[in-house]
């Protein structure tokens, strides 16, 4: 294998997993309050939570957009492997993306049998399920795909077993947590005291959920439980927990004081990093676990190299003008502002 | 009728999601373009009415650019889903084109919108403008790199084929995007864009126009403003489009014969021929029955010279035919919608010269019938060049019979249901917020945008947003 194409697929697989991660963390709140909005019986209160993220969500979607065609451009044998394998999850994630993005204009504007309430419930119901098969499509590919020679060869309900489930429920507790510290953060008075109330259950569901998900990923496959449990490759997983741990301190100390901001936000998005994290180095060196790995999913170097020229020089004006845009709507937000 | 297989459904399932998304982006770039016309004018002019109908047009953007988003999320995974094995074939040299519209354009469309929408009051008229310009200068660079990547699929030049695996690898990017039937296809399709805003836009101001003079009153300045910016487009652009329509044709027919003799419903090359105005291809027969037709005008029309050879269906094999009967007629109706259109530009160019441009009620009613008239001609053309493009999904190099993802029968007859079901919802209650707004005419008291940070540039960085109020 020569350098470039040993190289390339490292770099794109970094910088995947890059894009992935600040899709989870960006419409992982946006979805977050989509799942707690039914919860919430004030109208007020809904339209302020949808008002936090009405000038951003369109942006964070896009970075879904481009995992998929990172996907599809880089590593097109994951792409054609891992969209059959996972078939009904993904469509029915999409179409929960769909039911859920329209809700947006159209709670407001629409009237009739699909009025104000059908749109708020696609909305809240649209998050939920766009979370959970997110879990689901993740799950099912750390739980892994049957594939031979470059085709998907398992069934369409492989991904219909507990490992996957969990993860499913996983993501959309996580998920919901996100979205209930974003809302201590961006909102005032009544709304930001239950949400604050709300995340300290949320928070300790999420621990016991990474906990259960790390005890359980090693039984998975051999290669997982050998990063855990022998010397040298222990020291990369080891400081995984401790992190979580001194993190959950953090946390919980912070939502004890009433003027509690941003704290609780950064916390929960730590822990999305570090499970990110640990994620990466179970499956790592492989894409489509347990067969294809990122080098024979990989495209030739040259479609790899022309689009890596134009993601090293696009992606840091991108984040620029996606960081102004929320530095425009920065500040919190209070049930006066009407932005339809 | 073709037997219900997967693959059908594959290709009904694409054809409907794609032809339910295509409309959207068109009317996003030419709306995100006449957005910046209008706010470009009315910080130019200072003149009140521009003002009224950005905002107008504005709150359509935002339900037409929703349910783009929303569609062309979808696009962007089935073709992993419905066609698998072309992703991994012609991955390498479509992907990076895909990956590059997101990071040239998605982003740009999105990171601005914010600001377009609701950032009028926060970041100051100029500021805002540039946003605007940003949104549709993404919405164009967008077209332009899915064109490409669409032309490509047509007219593929510049990859070679691995050996071991079948793969189409780039070998000049220059030449994959830059291939012969791109420059064609942008120009008919940006013209088809603003040809459909441009329908929609004077449909409203005919509709607003008629309402006043049935209740006998004067129509509103804004609503004659957008009107006649409306015809203007009309008159200059229709025409146009039938020019460079005309000259995608001639492309067409240097690179893709065949696809020429299934539009046309010719079975036998032959010159001085026919330009049939109607007939009923019959592909089992190898004939075109009920022909009627207007004498060398085909050869003239295909070839610029009565003389000149047109292609026949004949010349093919039959698993290379395209199905003539479906893109003789969308070929048909959509040339039908384009002359009208053109028509109708020309006709009101005429009455603005006589001064009864707001009182030809004749025109009005023209233009509020043809306000679908764009995004049905834009519809038919579609079907004409991707139906045209079979029995390949790349053409004379991948047939889409060996595309096709190895999705069973009763999951994508299921997914299928599913997403008949949502985007019926969807297109129900989109179109009838649409309706709605249209119905209602661009005041001249827009209300204003929430004033909640009246401290922008005092350094405040914690600014709580109440209202000045």
């Amino acid at each position: 294998m020569s350098t470039a194409a040993y190289w390339l697929p490292i770099v794109w697989a970094a910088l995947a997993a890059v894009a992935i991660f600040i899709y989870v963390c960006l419409d992982g709140f946006d979805l977050g309050i989509g799942i707690l909005f039914l919860g919430e019986p004030r109208k007020e209160h809904r339209d302020v939570m949808v008002n936090t993220i009405a000038p951003v969500w369109d942006g964070n979607e896009t970075w879904m957009i481009f995992g998929g065609a990172t996907l599809y451009g880089v590593f097109p044998v994951a792409y054609g492997t891992i969209l059959p394998a996972l078939y009904l999850p993904i469509i029915m994630m999409l179409l929960a993306l769909i039911l859920r993005g329209v809700a947006f204009e159209f709670r407001v504007k629409a009237s009739g049998i699909f009025g104000m309430k059908f749109w708020d419930v696609s909305f809240c119901l649209g998050s939920l399920v766009a979370a959970m098969m997110q879990g689901i499509i993740l799950g099912g590919l750390i739980e892994g795909v049957k594939i031979e020679n470059n085709a998907f060869v398992g069934s369409a309900w492989d991904w219909l077993s507990p490992f996957p489930l969990f993860c499913g429920l996983a993501v959309a507790v996580g998920y919901a947590l996100l979205g209930a510290t974003w809302l201590v953060w961006r909102t005032e008075t009544d709304l930001k005291s239950v949400m604050q109330r709300l995340s300290i259950p949320l928070g300790l569901a999420m621990l016991a959920l990474i906990a259960i998900a790390s005890l359980w990923t090693p039984y998975l496959h051999a290669t997982y439980m050998h990063r855990w449990t022998h010397w040298p490759e222990i020291l990369w997983v080891a400081p995984v927990p401790v992190a979580v741990l001194a993190l959950a301190a953090v946390f919980f100390v912070s939502l004890r004081r009433p003027e509690t901001r941003v704290t609780p936000f950064l916390c929960a998005l730590g822990w999305f990093f570090l499970c990110f994290s640990g994620l990466g180095i179970n499956i790592w060196p492989y894409i489509v676990p347990p067969t294809v790995t990122i080098w024979s999913a990989s495209s030739p170097p040259e479609s790899q190299i022309f689009l890596l020229v134009g993601a090293v020089i696009l992606l840091p004006i991108i984040s620029a003008y996606t960081i102004y845009s929320y530095w425009v709507f920065r500040g919190t937000v209070t049930a006066d502002q009407h932005y339809h | 009728m073709p037997d219900m297989s997967a693959l059908f459904l594959a290709r009904l399932q694409f054809a409907f999601t794609v032809g339910f998304h295509i409309v959207f982006p068109a009317f996003s770039i030419g709306l995100a373009a006449f957005l910046a016309v209008l706010e470009g004018l009315w910080l130019k002019t200072e003149k009140p009415v521009y003002l009224d109908l950005f905002k107008y047009w504005l709150r359509v953007f935002s339900v037409v650019f929703a349910m783009g988003v929303v569609s062309g999320l979808v696009m962007s995974y089935e073709f992993g889903t419905n066609w698998s094995q072309f992703s991994q074939k012609a991955g390498p040299i479509l992907g990076p084109m895909l990956a590059y519209e997101v990071m040239t354009a998605f982003f740009l469309e999105a990171g601005f919108l914010g600001v377009m929408m609701f950032g009028l009051n926060r970041v100051g008229k100029r500021l805002h403008f540039a946003a605007t310009c940003m949104v549709s200068l993404g919405t164009l660079i967008s077209m332009s790199w899915i064109l490409a990547s669409n032309s490509w699929m047509q007219t593929p030049r510049g990859y070679k084929i691995d050996a071991a695996t079948g793969r189409f690898l780039p070998a000049d990017w220059w030449a994959i995007v830059f291939n012969p039937s791109f420059p064609f296809r942008l120009v008919h399709m940006a013209l088809a864009c603003f040809l459909c805003v441009a329908f929609i836009v004077g449909g409203v101001g005919a509709w607003h126009l008629l309402k006043a003079r049935r209740q006998q009153r004067k129509p509103t300045e804004a609503v004659k403003v957008m009107f006649s910016m409306a015809m203007w487009m009309a008159a200059i652009v229709a025409p146009l489009q039938i020019l460079a329509g005309d000259a995608h044709g001639l492309n067409t027919l240097k690179y893709q014969p065949a696809k020429i003799a299934a539009m046309e419903g010719d079975w036998e090359s032959e010159s001085r021929a026919p330009e049939l105005l109607f007939g009923i291809p019959d592909m089992k027969n190898e004939t075109t029955h009920y022909k009627v037709g207007i004498p060398l005008l085909g050869s003239l029309i295909l070839t610029h010279s009565i003389d000149g050879k047109v292609p026949g269906l004949k010349d093919y094999p039959k698993d290379q035919r395209a199905p003539s009967p479906i893109v003789f007629f969308s070929f048909r109706i959509m040339i039908a919608f384009g002359v009208l259109m053109a028509g109708t530009g020309l006709y009101s160019l005429f009455l603005r010269w006589r001064g009864k441009l707001y009182s030809n009620a004749l025109l009005h009613r023209l233009a509020l019938v043809l306000t679908p008239a764009g995004f049905i001609a834009l519809l038919c053309g579609w079907v004409t060049t991707e139906v045209g493009r079979q029995p390949f999904t790349i053409y004379g190099l991948l047939r889409t019979v060996d595309s096709v993802s190895p999705v069973t029968l009763p999951n994508m007859a299921a997914s299928m249901t599913a997403f008949v079901i949502v985007y019926f919802i969807v297109f129900t209650a989109g179109v009838g917020i649409l309706i709605r707004d249209f119905s209602k005419e661009p005041s001249s008291h827009e209300p204003e945008p929430p004033r909640d940070e009246p401290h922008r540039a005092a350094g405040i960085t914690q600014v709580s947003h109440h209202p000045a109020e």
